[in-house]
Parts: C-alpha cells; sequence; structure tokens
C-alpha cells in the first residue's frame, strides 16, 4: 500500500463522512441533494482511484477504473432526474431560498 | 489502518439509514438510498482491498449499476410518469 493511495483513502473516506452528515444536518431535500450527492461522488471515486494505484493494470485495478468511470456518469445524472422528480411532486423549498428557476419557468409557458 | 476506515463508513452509512428512516418525505428517502449505494461501493472496494479477492469489485459494479436504476425508477414515479415514457 503506497502513500498516495493511503492519502487518497483517508480523504475519500472523509468526503463520505461530511457527504453523510450533510445528508442528517441540512434543511431542504435540494440542500441535501447538493451536499450529499456530489461529496459522496467525489469520495468514492478517490477510494476507487486510491485502488488503481495500488494494484495498477490488474484484474482488481482495471475492475476499479471502470466502476470509478460509471459512478462518475451516473450519479449526477440521478441527482437531477430526482431534483426534478421532487420539484415535479410540489416539495416546497426552504424557507431561506431565494431563486426557484424552473417555477419562473413552468409560469411563463 | 483500512479496518478504522471501514468502521468511519459504517457510521455515514447509519447516518444515511437514520435519514431513508425519518426523511419527512419520499424524495428524502429517495436521495438517502441512491447515497447509500454510492457508499457501499466504496464499501466493497475496501473488502476487496483487505482480503485480496477480485470479485467484490465485480459486486461492487453491478451494486452501481442496479443502484443507478432503481435512482431512475424512483425518480420517475415521484415525477408521476409510467416507466415507458
Amino acid at each position: 500500500m503506497s502513500k498516495v493511495s493511503v492519502v487518497l483513502y483517508v480523504i475519500g473516506v472523509l468526503f463520505n463522512l461530511l457527504g453523510a452528515f450533510g445528508l442528517l444536518r441540512l434543511p431542504d431535500i435540494y440542500n441535501r441533494l447538493q451536499a450529499a450527492t456530489k461529496c459522496v461522488t467525489l469520495g468514492t471515486c478517490m477510494i476507487l482511484f486510491g485502488v488503481f494505484i495500488d494494484y495498477g493494470i490488474s484484474s482488481l485495478g482495471t475492475k476499479a477504473l471502470i466502476c470509478l468511470m460509471f459512478i462518475l456518469f451516473t450519479s449526477p445524472t440521478s441527482a437531477h432526474a430526482i431534483s426534478r422528480g421532487s420539484h415535479t411532486f410540489g416539495i416546497k423549498l426552504w424557507k431561506g431560498s431565494v431563486v426557484d428557476k424552473l417555477a419562473e419557468d413552468d409560469s411563463e409557458k | 489502518m483500512i479496518t478504522f476506515l471501514t468502521a468511519v463508513l459504517v457510521l455515514s452509512c447509519v447516518f444515511c439509514l437514520f435519514r431513508v428512516m425519518a426523511g419527512p418525505t419520499p424524495p428524502d428517502r429517495t436521495v438517502a438510498i441512491d447515497v447509500l449505494g454510492i457508499i457501499i461501493v466504496s464499501f466493497c472496494a475496501f473488502i476487496s482491498i483487505q482480503t485480496g479477492i477480485d470479485f467484490f469489485m465485480n459486486i461492487a459494479i453491478s451494486w452501481s449499476l442496479l443502484s443507478f436504476l432503481g435512482s431512475m425508477a424512483l425518480a420517475k414515479y415521484l415525477e408521476g410518469r409510467g416507466f415507458d415514457e
């Protein structure tokens, strides 16, 4: 286990923990989505990149790289879909939020 | 070292499960399940390092695929559409 990969593991786990803590602590569905999905995606990608650095072009490292690419593509997509779905579902914004472009677009039509 | 990091990941899984249990609306639970799926992928990566068996990485890949499909299906359900639109 090299020093670079240990640093990547520690930073990734810290990002995961802070993302989950944001999921627990923030007031609104949109704020929670913002904190949780981005932090957790970056943390998991760091951990998988650390595995790739440790094991190189082997069976394990290549699978880690494939998994990294897949998570990097799919996680923001599902986050956007969930946020649009919850807006359509009728969840109100938190009272401290200042702008809602999607509602403005819908009212213009 | 890896054991301690895995314990921290278990703590973040507990946070997500608390949000699944206590979330006031259905989208809260959906987001928590999505995040839980991604955390479990890194969990599988740590198990794979600890044991040296690369089969757990296959589990991680298929788990991320199924988590993505489940999140998209729940988002479609929240939007009030059918699955074929």
